[in-house]
C-alpha cells in the first residue's frame, strides 16, 4: 500500500508548482496512472483526499486518466496491446515482447486552477 | 473542466524525486565500483536465509556489505551480521519499501571504493517496492517453493521490474509438491525470457549457479575493476 506516499508526492508536486506561480488554486489535478505502474487507481483516488488535507489542496479533485500497456514485438516489428499484466507476450503472434513502451507512466499531467 | 477554471501544462513524473535519487546513486556505485544486487519477496520466502548464506560464502573472494529494510525490528541485521560482513537495519516504521533516499542515506559514512558487491534487502512484499529504483545494477525476486506457482500471475509488476528470478527453499520442492514447470512458465509469462535460477541456501543445491550469475554480471557492467579483483585473486 503505497499508494498513500505517491498521493503525497502527488500533492507536494502541485503544491511547489502553486508557489512558484505565486500561488493558485487548485481545484483539480490530472494524473496518467498506466496499467503497469504497480499503482491502484481506487486506492490512490482514497489516498488522495487524505493526503489533501491541511493542504491547500483539500476539496480538489484527482482526476485519473487510465494509460493501456503496450509492448515491443520484436517479430512483428510492430507495438502491440498489452491484453493483461499477466501477459506480456504479442496479442497476435505469441512471441516474447522484448520492450515495455507504454504503461509505466505516472505521470502529472496538469492542475486545474480557479482564473 | 468547469467554467471559471483554467489548465495549468506540468507534466512531471511522480516518482521524479526517486528517480533523481536513484539515478545519483547508480552513478556512485558505477564510480566506486560496487555491484548492488537488490532483493525482493513475499515474507518468508527466505531471503535472509539466501542473504546471509550469500555474504558467508562470498567473503573469502571479495569484498561485501549489505543493507537490509524491515518495518520494525533489527533482527535481520543481527542474523546478518554473523556473516562477519558490514551490515546496516533500515527500519522503514510504517513505510512498505525502500526509495533511494533511504538508501542514500543509510549509506552515509560508508566508503564505497571498499567494496566489491552491497546487496540490498528490500522489505518483504510484492506490490510497492516494484515503483522504486534504488540504483541497484541487478534486481533479484524470490519465490519460494511453498508459495503456489501461480505467484508470478498475482504480482506480474515486480516479476516484471526485476532481472532475475531465484527460486528458493528448493530442498523443500518435494514436500511442497512444486512444480518447477508450471512456476517457470507463470514467471515467463509476465516476464518473458527472464533468467531464472533455482536455490537451496540450506542444502546448498544450485548455488554455484547463483554466484557465477554475479560474478559475471559484474564483470560485464564493471570490467575494469572486475579484472583488477581477479588479478589481486590470482596474486593472493
Amino acid at each position: 500500500m503505497h499508494e498513500l506516499s505517491i498521493a503525497m508526492n502527488i500533492v507536494e508536486m502541485a503544491e511547489e508548482e502553486s508557489q512558484r506561480r505565486g500561488g493558485l488554486h487548485i481545484t483539480a489535478v490530472h494524473l496518467r496512472l498506466g496499467l503497469l505502474a504497480g499503482v491502484v487507481k481506487d486506492a490512490l483516488l482514497s489516498s488522495y483526499e487524505v493526503a489533501c488535507e491541511d493542504t491547500s489542496l483539500k476539496g480538489s479533485q484527482l482526476v485519473v486518466e487510465e494509460v493501456p500497456g503496450v509492448v515491443y514485438c520484436p517479430a512483428c516489428d510492430a507495438r502491440r496491446p498489452v491484453r493483461s499484466s499477466e501477459w506480456f507476450c504479442c496479442s497476435e503472434c505469441g512471441a516474447i515482447a522484448s520492450e515495455i513502451v507504454q504503461g509505466k507512466e505516472l505521470e502529472v499531467v496538469s492542475l486545474e486552477v480557479e482564473e | 473542466m468547469s467554467p471559471g477554471t483554467r489548465i495549468i501544462e506540468v507534466r512531471q513524473n511522480v516518482l521524479k524525486q526517486n528517480d533523481l535519487v536513484a539515478r545519483g546513486l547508480r552513478q556512485r556505485f558505477q564510480d566506486a565500483g560496487v555491484f548492488v544486487v537488490s532483493m525482493v519477496s513475499s515474507p518468508g520466502s527466505g531471503k535472509t536465509t539466501l542473504l546471509e548464506k550469500t555474504l558467508t560464502l562470498l567473503q573469502p573472494e571479495y569484498r561485501v556489505a549489505a543493507l537490509v529494510g524491515d518495518l520494525a525490528t533489527e533482527n535481520d541485521a543481527v542474523r546478518l551480521a554473523r556473516s562477519q560482513a558490514p551490515v546496516k537495519q533500515i527500519t522503514t516504521g510504517t513505510l512498505c519499501h525502500l526509495e533511494a533516499a533511504m538508501v542514500q542515506n543509510a549509506l552515509e559514512g560508508w566508503n564505497l571504493d571498499e567494496l566489491d558487491f552491497l546487496f540490498i534487502e528490500n522489505v518483504g512484499n510484492l506490490v510497492c517496492p516494484s515503483s522504486y529504483d534504488l540504483g541497484e545494477d541487478m534486481r533479484l525476486v524470490l519465490m519460494s517453493v511453498t508459495e503456489g506457482e501461480d505467484k508470478p500471475l498475482k504480482y506480474p509488476t515486480i516479476f516484471n521490474s526485476a532481472d532475475v528470478a531465484v527460486l528458493t527453499k528448493m530442498d523443500l520442492a518435494a514436500a511442497a509438491e512444486f512444480d518447477r514447470e508450471a512456476a517457470i512458465r507463470s514467471i515467463e509469462s509476465v516476464r518473458p525470457g527472464m533468467t531464472i535460477l533455482s536455490v537451496s541456501a540450506k542444502s546448498g543445491a544450485g548455488m554455484d549457479e547463483y554466484f557465477e550469475l554475479f560474478r559475471a554480471r559484474r564483470a560485464a557492467s564493471r570490467p575494469a575493476v572486475a579484472a583488477q579483483t581477479s588479478a589481486v585473486r590470482l596474486r593472493g
